[in-house]
């Protein structure tokens, strides 16, 4: 009987076909998010995806789950500088937030870009020594034992065989439903709220060439991820004990630089930039105001590097900051079918 | 009316030709966009490597060159115009996708190629074009709107040897005081072109054109915050048409 009800669900069982809910201004802006053609989002994996994503079960020891580090309450990281592996070790990059990745139209994840697609991205954790230190054998036996998984399985990819590939497809198709398109500056984008003077100041400070000129790496109001997904030296350092894209593509011109994060949710987001160096906005700020290095791979966009960056007034930065604050989505943060 | 006549006499014309000669063939045409420094090519493999100099005698390393072709359109011996509608971001980032597919065949024959560097004002519409959104290719609208035509990065040595950066960004020319604008797209139209075969069309970019004729252009004056600067704007497009683009290679 067992046998045969398992053979039926395989012969009969057909996952359901789900759309993204595309936020309207992301419809007006931009083109389609990337959905791989070998990994179809369905009900059935994006729920396998979801319980995989907050289940210890990935790790060692089973003590920590992908939201151990990418806490959905924060826009899924942390507020901690490095995040602890299993075994007390310390990693050397900030937790990166996930939101909008099916927009990361080169696919290219990671800080360091060294990751091509979410599915891909999904296999590092699990057996990174600094990380969850497990192996994808150990893993996949694990799951396979598990009371739900084998049914889970079968009900997402049509097999009760457990492999890493099946769990970082479905840990993939949950993560593109995190879409953050509700900003309140969404909203005055859609005409439904207005902005305050300081808001709007701020937004034409990061717009202005001849102030912020946030906007060449960061988005806009007609690019509405808030990043360009590219890789920059923004003038963090000198010399660099951190390589970034440069370890991964092996070329020098390449050190130093790193991924654009998207400005959305700066709110929960802290501490900032790729090392987690910054404890707030207003250093930030700061940096790119004043604090500019020059270095061998500095990118042309730090135009004022030689005079330690773009000089904005302490009024430019006080409504800056208040213009990168409505970028935060609270309906993303508090999302039920983003919780545990 | 005359232009039925005309077209009508030419279809008789073919008609009875084509009792004799060898049928006249459907061709596809894709363009080929390359750039160079007064000749020498510049590759992705240059970017941030090798260093050039200016006419004003600046030298300098190139770091992003990203620009933009619309409104390609090919004319033939009888004025007949076959317009495509597709648009081209050349981003020398990108090796493997410097071409662009025109996207109806054409009858072999002799032509003219004509094409756009920017949008004219009429394209240049603020948030119309979700693929150039994607990619951060927009000017904000406090800076005219629409979208650049041209993003040429990288640094330059100034006069004591020291390294700095410039933006040498083309949009369209806004004037904030006086709320107007100024259409500093490019026509560029190539000399006769005779296409008997599918064929790629090479078009050359000079980078170093940007800088000189007919307005020899000194980074150390002028290197950044370009895209606000009305006269900065009309400057780039009087360089940009005289000889920046020119037809290469056709292979077919």
């Amino acid at each position: 009987m067992g046998c045969s009800s398992k053979e039926e669900i395989e012969n009969v069982y057909t996952p359901v076909q789900v759309s993204l809910k595309i936020p309207e201004i992301f419809q007006q802006k931009l083109i389609a998010p990337i959905i791989p053609t070998n990994n179809p989002l369905t009900e059935e994996g994006i729920a396998l995806g979801k319980k995989l994503f907050f289940d210890p079960i990935l790790s060692k020891d089973n003590t920590q789950s992908c939201a151990s580090c990418h806490n959905p309450k924060k826009a899924f990281t942390n507020n901690t500088r490095f995040s602890e592996g299993v075994d007390g070790k310390l990693g050397t990059r900030n937790s990166m937030p996930l939101f909008n990745l099916a927009w990361n139209f080169d696919e290219r994840f990671m800080w360091d870009g060294k990751d091509f697609s979410i599915e891909h991205q999904a296999f590092s954790p699990v057996r990174n020594p600094i990380e969850m230190h497990s192996n994808w054998k150990n893993v996949a036996e694990k799951l396979q034992e598990h009371t739900e998984y084998p049914t889970l399985f079968q009900q997402a990819f049509g097999t009760s065989k457990i492999d890493s590939t099946h769990v970082t497809k479905a840990i993939a198709q949950f993560e593109r439903t995190l879409i953050s398109g509700s900003s309140k500056f969404d909203q005055y984008l859609l005409g439904k709220t207005e902005l305050t003077p300081e808001e709007l100041n701020g937004f034409n400070v990061f717009m202005d060439e001849a102030r912020g000129d946030c906007f060449h790496c960061h988005g806009s109001d007609n690019n509405p991820l808030w990043t360009d997904n590219q890789f920059h030296n923004n003038g963090l350092d000198e010399t660099f004990n951190d390589l970034g894209l440069g370890a991964v593509t092996g070329d020098p011109n390449d050190n130093g630089k790193f991924k654009s994060p998207s400005l959305r949710n700066l709110a929960f987001t802290a501490p900032y930039m790729h090392d987690g160096r910054f404890t707030t906005l207003d250093e930030v700020i700061n940096h790119y105001s004043e604090g500019l290095k020059q270095s061998l791979t500095i990118d042309p966009l730090m135009k004022k590097v030689n005079q330690g960056g773009v000089q904005l007034s302490d009024k430019d930065k006080a409504d800056l900051k208040t213009f990168l604050l409505s970028l935060s989505d609270n309906n993303f943060i508090n999302n039920p079918d983003f919780q545990q | 009316m005359k232009k039925i006549i005309l077209s009508i006499f030419s279809l008789v014309i073919l008609s009875c030709s084509s009792d004799n000669d060898e049928p006249i063939k459907e061709i596809s045409v894709k363009l080929k966009f390359t750039q160079n420094w007064d000749g020498t090519i510049i590759e992705r493999s240059d970017l941030e490597n090798t260093e050039f100099t200016n006419k004003t005698g600046s030298k300098l390393t190139i770091s992003r060159l990203r620009y933009l072709i619309s409104r390609v359109s090919l004319v033939n011996g009888a004025s007949d115009t076959t317009k495509f509608d597709s648009y081209k971001l050349v981003d020398i980032n990108k090796p493997d996708n410097l071409t662009l597919a025109l996207p109806e065949k054409i009858s072999e024959g002799s032509y003219k190629l004509l094409f756009t560097f920017g949008f004219i004002d009429k394209d240049n519409i603020s948030s119309a074009y979700t693929d150039l959104n994607s990619v951060d290719w927009n000017v904000p609208d406090m800076m005219g709107g629409g979208y650049h035509f041209m993003q040429l990065d990288g640094q330059y040595k100034d006069t004591l040897g020291i390294k700095n950066p410039y933006n040498f960004h083309a949009v369209r020319a806004y004037n904030s005081e006086k709320d107007s604008i100024f259409d500093t797209s490019i026509s560029i139209e190539t000399g006769s072109i005779l296409l008997k075969n599918n064929a790629t069309i090479e078009i050359k970019m000079n980078a170093a054109g940007w800088f000189k004729s007919p307005n020899d252009w000194n980074l150390n004056e002028k290197s950044v915050d370009l895209m606000g600067d009305f006269e900065a704007q009309k400057d780039i497009s009087e360089n940009g048409k005289s000889g920046v683009f020119s037809l290469g290679t056709i292979t077919q």
